[in-house]
């Protein structure tokens, strides 16, 4: 991430950390920041967020809440059965955030540490709530799709060359929200935590305390799952 | 012959396509997916939807949070930036 035209210089001192870069991409929300606060620049970094929320920055602030929040209660209604409910946990871990920011020591970026906050208070809200979060929620794989022997009865249906133009362009994006929602619980968290905000496979297995494994299984039966959906509204054009 | 070394059938292959993207297989491992998916073209073709569903997944566009929400959080900031300058 380019650091030109950064508002706050970095002064790094000695004994500070160096801090890890754990996501796959730049967050979401850039663009649409520079617009909003024009003194941040695009990618402003942790380490820029960081000085400039401990001095008190309301702009510092202002760049996470945008770059932050909706990321945040799409990953809490994972964990909670509304939105409602989601957006009480969002705004409780933000709580937490400003609370805990002096005493964060940017051993993570500060994406998977707000993260961990917010696991933790989804989890507690969802304990409270008593939404069950069993681990074997795995559902169900298209076993009637393959003959005895495991060679394909019904393979994937040939998508047409521009499918991912109009993919875009189309509401399979809505119904491919729906089916995320309606994934199993560890399956969604999962699904919404790697391919929908881009965690690292490693983040995502510390956030949820699950193996590498176990998040490989839950991740691979999501993907079909979104991928059928997709398959289902091919189809139908 | 070995369950290790064997041609891979399609309902295998399938479900090593995660591992396979994560980087996790083995050598041994990746080389029996690739070898199968040269040959299958069902198997290939499942591989490309998963790629295109991650990619529609992780661009799938995010609302915009609304003036008040903001303003919201801005006093949320207010009041718990003083909070912990106490504490």
């Amino acid at each position: 991430m380019s650091g030109a035209g950064l508002p706050i210089r970095l002064t790094r001192g000695p004994g500070q950390r160096t801090f890890l870069a754990s996501s796959r991409r730049p967050c979401r929300g850039f663009a649409h920041t520079t617009l909003l606060f024009p003194g941040y620049a695009l990618g402003v970094s942790d380490d820029a967020l960081l000085q400039g929320l401990r001095q008190g920055d309301e702009k510092a602030f202002s760049v996470l809440v945008e770059t932050y929040h909706l990321p945040m209660v799409r990953v809490a209604r994972a964990f909670v059965p509304d939105r409602s409910t989601a957006e009480d946990v969002v705004q409780e871990t933000w709580v937490g955030v400003i609370r805990g920011i002096d005493r964060f020591e940017g051993r993570s970026s500060l994406k998977t540490w707000i993260f961990h906050i917010l696991v933790n208070q989804a989890r507690k809200r969802a304990v409270r709530d008593r939404r069950t979060v069993a681990l074997n929620d795995v559902g169900s794989v298209k076993e009637d799709r393959f003959s005895p022997d495991g060679t394909w009865i019904t393979p994937p249906s040939p998508w047409p060359d521009d499918a991912a133009d109009r993919l875009f362009a189309s509401d399979v994006v809505k119904k491919l929200r729906m089916s995320i929602e309606q994934l199993p619980a560890l399956q969604q968290q999962v699904v919404t935590l790697r391919d929908v905000e881009g965690l690292s496979p490693r983040d995502v297995c510390d956030l949820l305390d699950i193996t590498e494994a176990n998040q490989r299984v839950l991740l691979h039966r999501a993907r079909e799952k979104l991928r059928r959906t997709i398959e289902h509204e091919m189809g139908e054009e | 012959m070995g369950i290790l070394s064997r041609d891979l059938v399609c309902r295998e292959a399938v479900a090593l396509v995660t591992d396979y993207l994560d980087g996790s297989l083995t050598r041994r491992q990746r080389r029996r997916l690739e070898s199968h998916l040269k040959d299958c073209p069902n198997c290939g073709r499942y591989l490309e939807q998963i790629r295109m569903t991650i990619r529609l997944v992780g661009h799938m566009d995010p609302e915009e949070l609304d003036q008040p929400g903001r303003d919201e959080l801005i006093a949320l900031y207010r009041r718990f930036k003083g909070e912990s300058k106490d504490i």
